[in-house]
């Protein structure tokens, strides 16, 4: 299914104002439909190396992925053939990465973080690992759709932090899962529903860590009618606030419903494959 | 390093740096604070420090733990916050570490699962669970270019740039003439959605206006804009969907 129709993709990524180097890597294919968002870590250009890899595997493996199959379409557990991709790839790119990591000395220890989102048949399966986020705006209502693998996060969840404590923490850049550190990861994994007039933003730190919700809200709010512009605004606002870390963010807007074939010659033709 | 400074009155009586994980307070002989007071009961509170931040927990106290005049159960401490306990003050002070290089500025790392336990939370009663292993030791698994834990300085806060004067928009032609509306929000969306939108966005070094949607832009004095952001300056003239407005600034 040929996904721009439905969908506006924005992608920006900045350096921010106090590093040299951007670790951060973005990609979004607009015809498949699906973005991916990676924050590097790691010495020297081993982070720009982790993110990169991350992002050019899982472009180029979802979209042979999407291809052969279409991404709503049921395996035997019920789980949609995005859902099952997206797990699978992120665990061979942790092991690429984790690989390279290992084989060579200058590489030693580098990681990523990362999110990604395919929309399917009026849903969006996400995977995320590490502190990177989804964000979706639906009318007024902006919301986090995922829930950081950070020690700040596991802190709320426990109750020994609130939210607005959370805010003020030192311990802000302290992930518990990332790509390519250990051996193996488990990707989190969600399907969310997905209504037209939705916009989602991907983003790395720089941003939530640099500028509100309220006010990375209020700018979607006002400014999705210009998604270019949107984003430079919240690569700007992260700037404007010291901007010390690299900022990146991934536009989506839903501008219509997009569900899967049902008809009996899709069965038909699945059949054959 | 955080650490605690205690004082009564004005006198400094003794500076202790917050090295583990948890510093119990109170008046018996094998809490790490001892205050021999009658005032303060035989555990009072503790002090919980996890890698940078710490947390003060009343113990049930007979007489109570306040911070900054407030009575708390359980408080996030924050540079600066004063723990009364009596006639006793604890002074918390969090410096932040000076940074060796930029590099360092908020370095994402990994924080193993299972590396540093966090204690567990409940009641402000439940209090022995063996302290798990040092944090501090644990982490540096990953850092490969930190030389040490580099703390993010309280990053939200916008960066304190010169107060910069508001700005305002006065309509000058149609239904609205005469309206003033100040721009104290980072944005301020104006026009018809679906005909044509502009906005102006509040930066530390002014305020810039930027077409967002509609087939014309907005027009400032006289120019018709481009797609790019233009600094508004003092009486400037905007037009937009067919109203005038002033921008000017407030003094």
């Amino acid at each position: 299914m040929d996904m721009t129709a439905v969908l506006e993709i924005v992608t920006q990524s900045n350096p921010g104002m106090v590093r040299s180097n951007n670790e951060d890597s973005v990609m979004a294919n607009p015809l498949r439909g699906f973005a991916v968002l990676a924050d590097g870590m790691g010495g020297y250009n081993a982070g720009e190396v982790a993110s990169g890899m991350a992002t050019a595997l899982l472009g180029t493996e979802l979209e042979k992925a999407f291809i052969e199959r279409e991404p709503s379409s049921k395996d035997a557990s019920g789980k949609s053939w995005a859902h099952v991709k997206v797990e699978a790839e992120m665990a061979r790119v942790n092991a690429a990465i984790y690989q390279a990591a290992q084989s060579q000395p200058q590489y030693a220890g580098m990681g990523t973080t990362l999110v990604v989102g395919v929309f399917h048949d009026n849903k969006v399966t996400v995977g995320h690992i590490g502190d990177s986020r989804l964000y979706r705006m639906r009318g007024e209502d902006f919301q986090q759709i995922t829930r950081d693998h950070s020690l700040l996060q596991e802190q709320i969840d426990a109750g020994i932090i609130t939210p607005e404590q959370a805010r003020h923490s030192q311990n802000k850049n302290l992930v518990t899962r990332a790509v390519g550190i250990d051996p193996e990861v488990a990707a989190e994994m969600h399907d969310h529903e997905v209504l037209p007039g939705d916009v989602y933003l991907f983003c790395s730190d720089g941003l939530n860590d640099m500028v509100e919700d309220d006010e990375i809200g209020m700018t979607l709010g006002a400014l999705s009618a210009n998604l270019e512009l949107c984003a430079m605004q919240l690569i700007e606002m992260a700037c404007d606030n010291g901007g010390r870390d690299n900022v990146s963010v991934i536009l989506v807007k839903v501008k219509g419903e997009y569900p899967a074939a049902r008809g009996w010659w899709v069965r038909f033709l699945a059949w054959f494959k | 390093m955080a650490k605690l400074i205690l004082s009564m009155e004005t006198t400094v009586l003794k500076e202790i740096p917050l090295t583990k994980e948890r510093i119990t307070i109170g008046r018996k002989p094998h809490t790490d604070i001892q205050i021999d007071n009658l005032a303060i009961s035989g555990e009072h509170a503790v002090v919980i420090t996890i890698l940078n931040d710490s947390f003060l927990e009343d113990l049930g106290s007979t007489n109570g733990t306040f911070v900054n005049g407030q009575s708390v159960k359980k408080h996030f401490l924050v540079n600066g916050d004063t723990i009364e306990l009596g006639k006793y003050r604890l002074k918390y002070v969090s410096e932040v570490p000076q940074q060796t290089s930029s590099a360092d500025f908020e370095k994402t790392m990994i924080l193993r699962p299972g590396a540093a336990k966090m204690p567990a939370p409940g009641p402000a009663t439940a209090v022995p669970s063996a302290p798990p292993a040092a944090p501090a030791a644990a982490v540096p698994a990953h850092m490969s270019t930190s030389p040490g834990m580099a703390p993010s300085p309280p990053s939200v806060a916008p960066a304190a740039a010169p107060a910069m004067p508001l700005g305002a928009i006065q309509i000058l032609s149609g239904g609205n003439a005469g309206k003033e509306m100040e721009l104290t929000k980072t944005l301020t969306t104006l026009g018809k959605p679906g005909v044509q939108v502009a906005v102006i966005a509040r930066r530390p070094h002014g305020y810039f206006i930027t077409h967002v949607e509609g087939a014309s832009f907005p027009v400032v004095n006289g120019k018709a804009l481009s797609t790019q952001a233009h600094q508004l300056v003092d009486h400037d003239v905007i037009e937009l969907a067919g109203v005038k407005m002033e921008f000017f600034l407030k003094s």
